[in-house]
């Protein structure tokens, strides 16, 4: 039966796939090769917002149509490169989660982690994208909903953009890098969540979750901070996505976690129990290709090559990365006698999930604070679940969903309006009242509803049709083998004692 | 024949080796293991849960040698593997029925 269903999901794709390609000869993208006359001075690239006029005037100017092109040009691989960083990301969330759980499973681990992205690419394509950037009511895009079919003639933007899309027309690049930048992060999105469920999700159904994550529910949220949608009309600032994608994945997390129960001898007799992770070197390595990533990821979301805006983005992206660290490290030494480098990772992750909604809007002084209260928090959020019997073995829903929402406070505290003019406005600590705040609330609160009654619908949905979570004895001899048929490490020695530590003394 | 079984300290074994192949041990087979007695296990903590580990790592080392050379095999071991501190280990003497080469039949000491 189980197989069954897998074979007619896959069929059906192969039939949405081949009609995609038939109707892709109606796709309209002509290539402009000139550009109308929008002015060549630097494109300070706002975030998206209908209530928000653009920051480049729309003079003409003489023999501007060379430059604009190359304008289009260094954009155009700005948002590719970056996208690329941002890709890698999926690499980096592989060796965390997996360095962070036992070696029995990680052939699933990777697995979750490897499947998401090209599940993500394909329902993002068939119907997210549309779901998040078509022009539509407040709530969800209506037009060009179907496999990037609207009409677009991007890179034209502004009032030369004649298209489906105009809530990202503002970005002067084709259709195409748009969708291709947009996709990594709604696949960051997805792969938040194979942390928290690891170790006791079923494969099919986490492949089954992240189909609706990526074509449904982040696309809806996106629409409404970044596809002209009521919070972004509201006046709520989300820049590369504190809200959008991590608490959008951490919010999805819990759900999943909370339906799914903690792990077979996680919690015993009021005790929390160690399992320790199996390999702190990947699980490191891991970290430091996400904070590289992180390089494409917040600085990439100006969409534009815009050279004093996004070497500000680095310096406040790296600022909170490291401050988080260092006090997540801090913390964890104070709190736990030993500086654990789990923690320490957790911290690093904490900051840049932090900075990621403030990261255009505040000074590189205020990133290393958001940065510093972003490493305090995760350790006691880490410490917090698990005081709540509520099991995440990498720490996905502490870094995400917590930081996350800590980043987007951060915005309504911290924002300047003299770092993006006429965007944010000054935030509560610079003089600007409770209004940026109160938004910043508002959409949390709206978001995290949403986001989690639709996923703890959707998990228990899946949980009813596939089954959720594996058999105690498929746990307890490990997914790789139950789930998959495999092992990762079949030259090792299996050791049968668990807490296998060095040291010959 | 002797079967000598030897739980030592993980950084002793290549001293013990040297030591046991200049009197004369023709071979030996070791084993990493856990193992506890008088040397208690320790504590650590991850991610803020702490956990007791109770057995901590050594190496076993089996040998079988002639009759002959059991004791001079065991005051050998004894004086490479010992530290003076707690868990420097055990050293088992069983006596051992039959030995026989794989390769060529032969059996007895032999074999050894």
């Amino acid at each position: 039966m189980k197989r069954l269903t897998v074979f007619f999901t896959l069929f059906l794709f192969s039939l949405l796939f081949f009609n995609a390609i038939g109707r892709a000869q109606e796709l309209v993208a002509p290539s402009a090769e000139s550009v109308p006359a929008v002015t060549p001075s630097e494109q300070e690239a706002a975030p998206p917002a209908e209530a928000v006029p653009a920051p480049t005037e729309m003079s003409a100017a003489p023999d501007s149509s060379a430059l604009d092109g190359i304008m289009v040009a260094a954009d155009t691989v700005w948002v590719l490169m970056t996208a690329f960083l941002v890709f890698f990301m999926n690499a980096g969330f592989a060796l965390v989660e997996s360095g962070f759980c036992r070696s029995k499973n990680t052939i699933n681990i990777l697995s979750k982690n490897f499947i998401v992205f090209a599940i993500s690419s394909i329902s993002f394509w068939v119907i997210g994208w549309g779901l998040m950037f078509g022009d539509g009511n407040s709530f969800v895009g209506t037009q060009g909903l179907w496999f990037l079919g609207g009409d677009d003639n991007s890179p034209l933007k502004g009032d030369a953009y004649k298209g489906v899309y105009s809530s990202i027309a503002w970005a002067g690049v084709p259709l195409l890098a748009k969708f291709f930048f947009q996709l990594v992060f709604a696949g960051t999105a997805a792969t938040i969540v194979s942390g928290a469920v690891a170790e006791r999700i079923k494969y099919i159904s986490f492949i089954a979750f992240s189909f609706v994550l990526v074509g449904i529910i982040y696309p809806i949220i996106g629409h409404w901070i970044w596809g002209g949608g009521w919070l972004a009309k509201l006046g709520m600032w989300d820049f590369a996505g504190s809200t959008v994608v991590h608490s959008v994945g951490g919010w999805a997390a819990l759900a999943g976690v909370l339906v799914l129960g903690a792990r077979i001898g996680k919690y015993s007799d009021g005790k929390v129990n160690a399992i320790p992770g199996h390999n702190m070197s990947t699980a490191t390595l891991g970290a430091l290709i996400l904070w590289l990533g992180w390089f494409g990821f917040n600085p990439g979301s100006t969409m534009a090559a815009a050279a004093g805006d996004i070497s500000r983005i680095v310096v406040t992206t790296n600022s909170a990365a490291a401050a988080g660290l260092l006090f997540a490290t801090a913390t964890s030494w104070i709190v736990l006698g030993k500086p654990d480098l789990g923690m320490s990772i957790n911290g690093l992750l904490a900051g840049l999930v932090g900075i990621t909604a403030p990261c255009a809007f505040v000074s590189v002084t205020s990133s290393v604070i958001i940065g510093a209260i972003a490493g305090v928090i995760v350790v006691f959020a880490v410490l917090g679940f698990d005081s709540l019997r509520i099991d995440d073995p990498v720490g996905a829903l502490s870094v995400h969903l917590v930081c996350g929402l800590w980043g987007t406070i951060a915005v309504g505290l911290f924002s300047q309006d003299a770092m993006i003019p006429k965007t944010t406005g000054n935030g509560l600590l610079f003089g600007g009242g409770f209004d940026l705040l109160k938004h910043q609330l508002m959409g949390i609160v709206a978001v995290g509803a949403f986001t989690f009654l639709i996923s703890y619908t959707a998990w228990f949905i899946i949980k009813m049709v596939l089954g959720l979570r594996v058999s105690p004895e498929e746990e307890i001899s490990g997914l790789d083998a139950s789930e998959h048929g495999q092992s990762a490490y079949p030259d090792f020695p299996t050791s049968t004692i668990s807490t296998s530590r060095g040291g010959g003394a | 024949m002797k079967k000598i079984e030897a739980m030592i300290k993980p950084f002793k074994l290549d001293e013990v080796r040297e030591a046991l192949v200049a009197i004369g041990v023709s071979g030996m087979t070791a084993t990493e293991v856990k193992g506890f007695g008088r040397q208690k296990g320790h504590k650590e903590t991850y991610r803020g849960a702490e956990y007791k580990i109770e057995f901590i790592p050594k190496v076993k080392i089996d040998l079988v040698v002639p009759d002959s050379l059991a004791e001079k095999a065991i005051q050998t071991i004894l004086a490479k593997s010992a530290t003076g501190s707690i868990g420097d280990g055990k050293i088992f003497v069983s006596t051992v029925s039959e030995a026989i080469r794989i390769r060529t039949g032969e059996t007895g000491e032999a074999a050894l």
